[in-house]
């Protein structure tokens, strides 16, 4: 299905940057991971060959994965009204290593930077406005990280000798519970007698199949 | 005189409710005025226009506007939504009230005129709802600023708060306004 709009990225790029073709949702997207260094040079070309033409941005996001060396994922959605195709750019980072911003590419840019690093803690070089956007004022921590405790650090209450709102440590009446919602029957992996459930199971199709 | 009947009696219409009308305007004919205690009519005047500060934060905003339009229509309380906190007499804190929201709304609650009530609409408002355990988001507006009554529902339905709003107007029936106590 992305077939030709990869064909077509790949023509363009002629090997001249390091990026690898990913098919995901049984291959009807098209996913282009990269390195930091190359992905200023990539953005440019994908906004500005005119086969391609991804005008828009629709999204920057991150993703944490903890266990990896370079923990953050940092994914951009874009998006050809030409062409009426997307495609997915995906670098990695880690706390330290800035990624290089898009805001001069894509003004929209800027707020979607500036949420991933609100967010996330990823920095953005060659970012105008590196501040926090959708948390309080004078937030500390990044709260999408997995590391981030759910129910943070501090919480605020009306001060009435103070005459004003105070933030003070967080006090929880009583711990969050996790619930497991499984019921019995999803729980208990085989029944007695019951062994023929896993056979009738239906499976979806396997990631990178054709589709179906 | 007669005792003069207040709605909180809670008349319904039937012979009660007429006698009661009889009686009051037969007074009226009779002398040209009617005698009723200050208290009650200072009452039966903030109970008639709760001018509500809507403070719609999230989706509890929706049955809060579906109550002020034609089906629940709380016109016909006296209830007029107003945009300013100095005209407002009850604030409705409907919806999810997050930290970074807490310092402007006590400062709006402050802009209000006494005397000044609150209502609570919501999960979120009441105890911080599905928000609770948060990292940002208040577990209770009653945190912030003191609240009269809580609406509870996710979200609740306009009926429950034109119920709040009568709770409300109860209570304030039942304070003394000349003789605070």
């Amino acid at each position: 299905m992305v077939d030709a709009l990869e064909n077509d990225i790949r023509a363009t790029l002629a090997d001249r940057l390091p990026v690898e073709f990913v098919r995901t949702n049984w291959n009807r997207e098209l996913e282009l991971h990269t390195t930091r260094a190359a992905l200023p040079a990539l953005m440019l070309l994908l906004r500005d060959t005119p086969a391609l033409d991804f005008a828009q941005l629709m999204d920057v996001c991150g993703v944490d994965w903890p266990q990896r060396a370079e923990r953050f994922d940092v994914v951009y959605n874009l998006l050809s009204l030409t062409r009426n195709e997307r495609v997915r750019v995906i670098v990695t980072t880690d706390e330290r290593e800035p990624v290089a911003s898009v805001s001069l590419l894509w003004p929209t840019a800027t707020w979607f930077e500036r949420e991933a690093w609100d967010m996330y803690g990823i920095t953005f070089a060659g970012l105008a406005d590196l501040r926090r956007i959708l948390t309080d004022y004078g937030f500390e921590g990044h709260p999408l990280r997995k590391d981030f405790p759910l129910t943070g650090f501090s919480e605020v209450r009306y001060d009435a000798e103070a005459g004003r709102v105070v933030y003070e440590p967080v006090k929880l009446t009583q711990d969050f519970r996790n619930f497991d919602f499984l019921s019995p029957w999803e729980a208990m992996t085989t029944l007695p007698g019951d062994e023929k459930v896993h056979l009738n199971r239906i499976e979806g199709p396997e990631k990178g199949s054709e589709t179906p | 005189m007669n005792e003069i009947a207040w709605n909180n009696q809670g008349l319904g219409p039937g012979a009660e409710q007429d006698a009661v009308v009889r009686a009051v305007t037969g007074e009226i004919e009779d002398k040209g005025f009617v005698v009723a205690s200050l208290d009650k009519v200072v009452n039966w005047a903030r109970t008639g226009s709760l001018w509500p500060m809507t403070f719609g934060l999230a989706c509890c905003a929706v049955p809060m506007i579906h109550a002020y339009m034609a089906r629940y229509d709380l016109d016909r309380f006296g209830i007029i939504p107003r945009g300013s906190p100095r005209q407002s007499d009850v604030m409705i804190v409907a919806g999810t009230l997050t930290n970074k929201m807490a310092p402007a709304l006590r400062k709006v609650y402050d802009q209000m005129s006494e005397p000044r009530w609150v209502i609570s609409m919501g999960s979120c408002a009441n105890g911080g709802g599905y928000y609770h355990y948060s990292y940002s988001v208040v577990r209770g507006c009653d945190r912030i600023v003191p609240v009269d009554v809580y609406v509870p529902g996710c979200p609740p339905t306009a009926e429950a708060l034109v119920y709040g709003i009568l709770q409300l107007q109860r209570k304030i029936r039942r304070t003394g306004t000349i003789l605070r106590g």
